[in-house]
């Protein structure tokens, strides 16, 4: 009896669920702002990965921190939000190019820039340039304009850092489709940085 | 590495795939010869130059973002941890 307890109870030494809120709960809520920028979204997420470990106290082993286990259950949830709204637009990377067509970018047949889409000098060209917030807002608000599959893409390799495998697999695509989306989705996004950016 | 002259010819006018190649050397690497074709179009397109030094850029600035998530002024409310608290509590008092 006293082995199955303290089998059962294991957990308890190792994490305290009673702590997570004061210890984790803002951290959590930042890293999800940061990955979705949506607060509400992310409060739910919050709120969800609590949920969520609680439910497995019993898988949590101490081997990573507390905080370590925390975060890898609430970039999960997140990689699945990106999953979802990729796959809301079924075959969404059929319709490139008819939809976001690249085609307008650059000439059908010698590939070069046509002319009402070439990129011109922002005056952030320097390697040293300052960011400034007013920038960043701009950028985020053209990355919430593109397509949910791109934005996913783009999200998961530039922000999160994810290996292309495992991009590839979790949203579906192929390796040669997620090149195209990571060239487009560049192309578009510049693009509407120059437009919105005075 | 030797190439001929319409294949000199084909990079040095294809911004498309430039721009591609600028987008992937930034996340894998590409071939010597790749490499090449690259340098051969930056030499002579200026316009492809401007892309890739904005496209690095937006690149760093994303990096930025995604490395802010210590941001202070970013809180949930005492209102909204409270609920987490109680949330919590009946959940480990269930089981």
């Amino acid at each position: 009896m006293q082995n199955i307890e303290s089998e059962s109870t294991s957990h308890k030494n190792l994490t305290n669920p009673q702590t997570w809120v004061v210890k984790y709960a803002d951290y959590l809520f930042s890293y999800a702002v940061s990955k979705i920028n949506d607060e509400e979204f992310a409060r739910d997420l919050v709120q969800e990965t609590f949920l969520a470990a609680l439910e497995r106290l019993d898988k949590f082993e101490g081997h990573s921190t507390e905080k370590t286990w925390l975060t890898a259950i609430l970039k999960y949830k997140i990689i699945d939000i990106y999953r979802k709204n990729a796959s809301k637009i079924p075959k969404q990377a059929d319709k490139m190019d008819s939809e976001y067509g690249q085609d307008t970018f650059f000439n059908k047949d010698d590939g070069h820039w046509n002319e009402q889409h070439r990129p011109e000098e922002m005056g952030i060209e320097q390697p040293d340039a300052l960011i400034s917030k007013e920038f960043t807002q701009v950028l985020q608000k053209c990355m919430s304009k593109l397509p949910a599959l791109w934005h996913a893409v783009f999200t998961m390799k530039h922000m999160d850092e994810e290996e292309t495998p495992v991009i590839c697999r979790e949203l579906k695509i192929s390796p040669s489709n997620f090149w195209v989306i990571i060239h487009r989705t560049k192309v578009n996004l510049r693009e509407c940085l120059e437009k919105n950016w005075v | 590495m030797e190439m001929n002259e319409s294949e000199i010819r084909e990079i040095a006018y294809n911004c498309r795939k430039a721009t591609f190649l600028i987008e992937k050397q930034q996340i894998a690497s590409i071939t010597l010869r790749e490499k090449l074709e690259l340098k051969i179009h930056l030499a002579g397109c200026s316009i492809c130059k401007t892309f890739m030094q904005q496209s690095f850029l937006i690149n760093k600035m994303v990096h930025q973002m995604a490395h802010s998530s210590n941001r202070s002024d970013l809180k949930l409310t005492l209102h909204f941890k409270e609920e987490l608290q109680v949330m919590i509590s009946d959940r480990l008092n269930r089981s």
